[in-house]
């Protein structure tokens, strides 16, 4: 089996989209590229169930990853419980694909044995730390969001201390829209940690808009801007030994 | 494969009791009893087996079961006393409405570790952590770190009083990195380090729960979380005596639990000293307990009067 890195977007949101494409469309394209979009729906503590959950849940669905919604003070710890889902998610995938080629009927992991499922899942957990992993964290900074911002912040860096505590390495790119000229605004370019992006957030001119679909258009090309060196390691195996 | 099951639809599941469970691999039969927790991956049952009263955890999700049966069966291996709760059958149950993983394991019947020290008093605190540090030791020797490690996870039986660890979920291999935390209770949260699996983790968070049964509450993470956490420690009457073991296991300076294990025990020789002398200063609710023994001591004394009465009668 041959991968090089499971790639992710999280998208952190408050709500609904009202400018551009739609933001599930863009979300399906993305899985079609191998690129799980994740979303994280931030609500206030009085909020209660309207679309923008539901969009929220239509876009994780439809770009093969996962959604959460949660009330601000929890954030820190989802963001990382569903970043961490994710990759556990695509790698199960990535595996019952391959079962699939050895069982052949017997489609998936939910039709072994209790006894076999446990020697697949060490493997899922082995991978799941030792992978490289690559996420683009898109940011809504419309209006409603300018209060939850110091929390999103907070949130990222813990996301941080958790995949820096992995055994894989991590490339986290960081862009938050609506931007001021263009769809989205770049804060942060691939790099291994999330230490750098201090205050950044503070200077943000938040606008009306919430142009989610162009936005995470825009966020999928930064997976083309990788630094070229870092594509060497990208022959090792997926998986050396199972 | 569910290749999309968004979180924030937790099907929670139900079972009324009498309920026959019958596991799809095994054919073994199980009847619910009662709903005994309701968690975050899924529910746990009490139930009556062939081997009588189990705990039957039903997850949400596959490979949530899965992993934790996984660690389980790493805890069987270790030597001694059971770590965790004994791990009994696996299977899968086939309804109308879909199929369900679900384990049982040994019941554990006993009191939440919160509750126990509220009751029984803040010295039994310090006791528990006795007895967690030296499971906690056997646990890294076997190359895990428990990871989760909060009240909720803990549970007093007896007597004799015994700490037992209850959910194993965050249970992660030495060197990788911790799969589940809590955030009053984990090292990154409050500034302290790396969420790497290493046995200073486990010990950082051992801490955190002697501080909280301490407070009575979560303290709340202020801007400097160090500075606070170690103030409040040197401070607080309770965690003073203390408070050199304590900070030194926050800042991860123990390299094993035995090594915490030991620093601790001259500490609590200490305090207990301390505390007789004090007992002293309160002879008035002593008296009023004596009080309270005379009516019984006469009773007694009545009995063993009869008792002496009824001997040298018959017998002589
Ligand atoms: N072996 C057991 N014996 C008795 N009670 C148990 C046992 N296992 C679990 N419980 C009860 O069920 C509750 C939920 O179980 P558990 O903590 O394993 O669920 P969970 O989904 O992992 O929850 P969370 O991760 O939110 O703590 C526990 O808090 C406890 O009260």
């Amino acid at each position: 089996m041959k991968k090089g890195r499971l790639k992710q977007v999280l998208l952190i949101t408050d709500g609904c989209s009202n400018q551009g494409e739609d933001p599930s469309a863009v979300a399906a394209l993305a899985k079609e590229q191998g690129i799980a979009v994740n979303v994280i729906g931030v609500v206030n503590e009085d909020q209660t169930a309207d679309g923008g959950i539901q969009e929220v849940e239509d876009i994780a669905l439809a770009g093969g990853g996962i959604s959460q919604i949660v009330q601000t003070k929890q954030l820190s710890q989802t963001v990382q419980m569903v970043t961490r889902q994710a990759m556990t998610q695509t790698i199960q995938g990535v595996i019952n694909q391959e079962l699939q080629q050895i069982l052949g009927d017997q489609d998936s992991m939910d039709d072994l044995p209790p006894e076999k499922r446990g020697q697949v899942m060490e493997v899922v957990d082995e991978l799941g730390e030792t992978v490289n992993l690559e996420v683009c964290i898109l940011v809504d900074t419309s209006a409603s969001m300018e209060k939850k911002l110091p929390t999103v912040h907070e949130a990222l860096l813990d996301l941080s201390i958790s995949l820096n505590s992995r055994m894989g390495s991590n490339q986290f790119c960081l862009y938050t829209f609506p931007g001021k000229r263009k769809p989205i605004d770049k804060l942060l370019s691939w790099t291994p940690k999330i230490d750098s992006i201090s205050n950044v957030f503070s200077k943000l001119a938040s606008g009306g808009i919430t142009p989610t679909g162009p936005a995470l258009k825009e966020a999928l090309k930064s997976f083309d801007k990788r630094p070229r060196r870092d594509f060497v390691e990208d022959d090792d195996a997926f998986i050396e030994e199972s | 494969m569910k290749m999309t099951t968004p979180l924030s639809k937790n099907r929670s599941i139900h079972f009324s009791p009498g309920s026959i469970i019958m596991g799809k691999w095994h054919q073994k039969q199980y009847q619910i009893i009662k709903p005994l927790g309701y968690g975050a991956r899924g529910t746990v049952f009490l139930a009556n087996s062939e081997k009588g009263r189990v705990a039957l955890k039903f997850g949400f999700d596959n490979s949530g079961v899965t992993s934790e049966v996984n660690v389980l069966n790493k805890f069987s291996k270790v030597q001694g006393e059971p770590l965790g709760p004994s791990l009994y059958d696996v299977d899968d149950w086939v309804t109308k409405k879909g199929t369900y993983s679900f384990y049982a394991m040994e019941y554990i019947n006993g009191i939440p570790l919160m509750d126990c020290i509220k009751v029984r008093g803040f010295e039994w605190a310090i006791v528990f952590l006795l007895q967690l540090l030296k499971d906690l030791g056997r646990l890294h020797e076997a190359g895990w770190v428990f990871g989760d490690l909060k009240p909720d996870n803990l549970v007093v039986t007896g007597p004799p009083l015994k700490i037992r660890w209850l959910d194993v979920g965050g249970t992660t291999m030495l060197g990788r990195s911790i799969k589940e935390y809590t955030e009053f209770f984990d090292r990154g949260y409050w500034g302290f380090g790396t969420r790497k699996a290493e046995p200073s983790y486990d010990l950082f968070s051992a801490t955190m729960i002697i501080v909280n049964a301490a407070d009575g509450y979560q303290l709340k993470k202020g801007q400097h979380p160090e500075k606070q956490l170690t103030q409040h420690i040197l401070q607080h009457k309770k965690l003073a005596p203390y408070s050199e073991v304590l900070i030194k296991a926050l800042y991860g300076k123990y390299a094993t639990a035995e090594d915490m294990r030991k620093a601790l025990l001259p500490k609590l020789n200490e305090t207990h000293t301390k505390e007789r002398r004090n007992t002293n200063v309160k002879p008035i609710r002593r008296k009023n307990k004596k009080k309270e023994w005379k009516g019984p001591m006469i009773l007694a004394s009545v009995i063993l009067l009869a008792y002496v009465l009824y001997v040298t009668l018959f017998i002589m």
